[in-house]
C-alpha cells in the first residue's frame, strides 16, 4: 500500500464514520438552492432568462465544493491539536506525499458532496442539457476542489487555532463566492462588479460548470479551463510550500 | 566510535523565552541514554529538535551522521519516536492506526500483520483492535502509542516519558521489551522519564537538564559520586533543587490543553 493511498483512505474513513459531516455538507447549500432558487425563480423568469433553478445549481455546486474543501485546512489544525500531525511529520516520507494523499482524500469527499447535491437538484427538477458533458463538469469540480484544498492547507499550516481559521475562512470565501458569477449572470451587472467577478477565479469555475451542465457561458470554456488550471498550480505551490514549513 | 547522536551547542528560543540554552551532549551507538529534568527544563524541546519537528535557533544536531536540520529526510529514516502527548488518530481503530504507521514507515508487507498482533498482544489491546481509539481510556491510548512506536525497528528510538500513567506491571513489561530490542538489534534508546528508579535501572548513561542547560551527565555511579549521594533521586534533587516548576506550554500544546478542557466540560 502506498503512502498516498493510505492517507487518502484515512480521510475517507473519517468522513464515512461521521454521519453529521455527510449531512451538514449539503444542508446549507440545499437551503440556498431552495430559498434562492424558488424565491427568485419568478423574477428571473419575468426578465426572460429562463429558469433560475437551472441557472443557480452550478453556482450552488461550486459553493458546496468550496466550503467542504476549505474544511480540509481545518483538518490540519485538528491534526495539530490532537497531535496526529506529528506522527506524519516525523515519518520518513516526503511532505509532498503526505499533503497529496490527504488532499486527494479531501477532494474525493468534496466531489461526493458536490455529486450528492447534483442528485438532490435532479430530484427537484434540475436537468443537465447533455449527460455526456456531466463527467467534464466533474473534472472541473475536482480542479476547483484541489485548488481550494491547497489554499486551505497553506492557511491551516500557519494558523493554530480553529476560531482564527474560521474567521480567515469566512473573510475570504464568502466574498469570493458572492462576488462571483455563482448567483447572477454577469452581463447585467454594473461594470465595477463585472470587473471584480472577472478577476475572481471562482467565477471561472462556476462558468465552466454552468457551460457543461446547462450550456451557458460568459467567458468560454477554454478560458475557464486555463484560468482554473493556473489558479490550481499557484495554490498548489503555495500550499505545499507552507505545509513544508510546519513545525510542531 | 562515532557518536550516533551528537548535539553541539544547541539553543532554541521561543520569542524571549530560551527553552534550550547552549546544550551539548553525545550518545554512543547501542547505548540506553536517559535525559532527565524537571517539567519545562527543555527535554521535549530537545527531542523535537532531534526529530525534525522543530528547528534550532542555533547550534548543530547530528543523528547517525546526518545533519538533522539540513538532511531532514535522511534523518527521519534513522529514528522512531513515542511522543509524550497524544499522536493517534482518534477516529480510526487501533488496528488502523497501526496499519497506517506500517505504511508510513514502509514496513515489509509480510511482516506487518504479525508484528501488529505481537505488539497489540504485548500491550494487551489485541481484543480491542477493532475499536475506535476515541473510545479508549488514557492508559489504553498510551499503550497503543507505545505499541505503534515500536512497530518498526530503527537505529535510534526516542521515548518521551513513555511510561507516564501506566501501571507498574505494564511498565515492567515494556522496559523488558525495550531492553531486548536494545540488545538484539543494537537499537540506541534515548528516553525521558520522571520515574528516577526506572532511569537508574535501565539507563547506561544519564544527563540532567535544568532551565535549558545540561547540569550533569554520566553513569548513575558517576552522578552519585559527583554529588555525594546514595541514589539517583537524591542526586537529581541535589542538582535541580526541590522547587516545583511550571510547565511552559508551547502554542500547539497549549491549544490541545485548552481543547481538552473544553471537551471535558462539555461531557459533564
Amino acid at each position: 500500500m502506498s503512502v498516498i493511498y493510505i492517507l487518502w483512505l484515512r480521510q475517507i474513513k473519517r468522513f464515512s464514520r461521521s454521519g453529521i459531516r455527510i449531512v451538514m455538507g449539503f444542508v446549507q447549500p440545499l437551503v440556498y438552492m431552495l430559498a434562492l432558487g424558488y424565491g427568485l425563480n419568478s423574477v428571473f423568469q419575468l426578465s426572460g432568462r429562463g429558469s433560475y433553478i437551472q441557472f443557480i445549481v452550478p453556482g450552488i455546486i461550486v459553493q458546496t465544493i468550496m466550503f467542504s474543501s476549505m474544511f480540509w485546512g481545518a483538518n490540519i489544525i485538528w491534526d495539530k491539536q490532537f497531535g496526529f500531525l506529528k506522527e506524519t511529520l516525523v515519518a520518513p516520507v516526503s511532505r509532498m506525499k503526505i499533503m497529496l494523499g490527504s488532499a486527494l482524500g479531501g477532494a474525493t469527499i468534496s466531489l461526493i458532496q458536490g455529486i450528492i447535491l447534483f442528485i438532490v437538484a435532479f430530484v427537484l427538477g434540475f436537468r443537465p442539457y447533455n449527460w455526456n458533458y456531466v463527467p467534464i463538469a466533474i473534472v472541473f469540480m475536482g480542479m476547483l476542489s484541489m485548488a481550494i484544498i491547497s489554499f486551505s492547507a497553506g492557511i491551516g499550516a500557519v494558523v493554530n487555532d480553529m476560531q482564527a481559521f474560521v474567521a480567515v475562512n469566512n473573510f475570504l470565501l464568502i466574498p469570493l463566492f458572492f462576488l462571483s458569477s455563482a448567483l447572477f449572470p454577469l452581463d447585467g451587472v454594473p461594470t465595477a462588479m463585472k470587473i471584480i467577478a472577472s478577476v475572481n477565479p471562482i467565477s471561472y469555475a462556476v462558468d465552466a460548470i454552468r457551460m457543461t451542465l446547462i450550456h451557458q457561458s460568459h467567458f468560454g470554456l477554454w478560458n475557464d479551463f486555463f484560468v482554473l488550471l493556473g489558479t490550481l498550480i499557484v495554490l498548489l505551490a503555495f500550499g505545499s510550500y507552507r505545509f513544508k514549513q510546519i513545525q510542531a | 566510535m562515532n557518536p550516533i547522536i551528537s548535539v553541539n551547542n544547541v539553543t532554541k528560543k521561543f520569542g524571549d523565552f530560551t527553552a534550550v540554552d547552549g546544550v551539548s551532549f553525545t550518545v554512543q551507538p547501542g547505548e540506553i541514554f536517559a535525559f532527565l529534568g524537571p517539567n519545562g527544563a527543555g527535554k521535549s524541546t530537545t527531542i523535537k529538535m532531534l526529530t525534525t519537528l522543530l528547528k534550532p535557533t542555533s547550534g548543530e544536531l547530528r543523528l547517525a551522521g546526518h545533519d538533522v536540520t539540513k538532511e531532514q529526510d535522511a534523518t527521519r529514516k534513522m529514528f522512531g519516536i513515542v511522543f509524550q502527548d497524544a499522536s493517534l488518530d482518534d477516529e480510526l481503530t487501533a488496528f488502523e492506526n497501526m496499519q497506517l504507521h506500517a505504511v508510513l514507515y514502509g514496513i515489509n508487507r509480510k511482516q506487518v500483520s504479525g508484528r501488529i498482533e505481537e505488539l497489540l498482544k504485548l500491550v494487551d489491546l489485541w481484543e480491542r483492535r477493532k475499536a475506535i481509539v476515541k473510545t479508549f481510556s488514557g492508559g489504553m491510548k498510551r499503550r497503543l502509542e507505545i505499541a505503534r512506536g515500536l512497530m518498526h525497528h530503527p537505529k535510534i528510538m526516542f521515548l518521551d516519558e513513555p511510561t507516564l500513567g501506566l501501571d507498574a506491571q505494564t511498565r515492567n513489561l515494556l522496559w523488558n521489551y525495550i531492553k531486548e530490542l536494545n540488545q538484539k538489534e543494537q537499537m540506541t534508546i534515548f528516553f525521558t522519564t520522571h520515574y528516577l528508579g526506572e532511569a537508574e535501572a535501565v539507563a547506561q548513561r544519564i544527563a540532567f537538564i535544568d532551565h535549558g542547560k545540561i547540569v550533569a551527565s554520566g553513569t548513575t555511579e558517576e552522578l552519585k559520586q559527583q554529588t555525594g549521594t546514595n541514589n539517583l533521586e537524591e542526586a537529581y534533587l541535589k542538582l535541580t533543587g526541590t522547587q516545583v516548576r511550571d510547565e511552559t506550554l508551547d502554542s500547539a500544546e497549549g491549544n490541545r490543553e485548552r481543547f481538552r478542557s473544553i471537551m471535558k466540560n462539555k461531557q459533564r
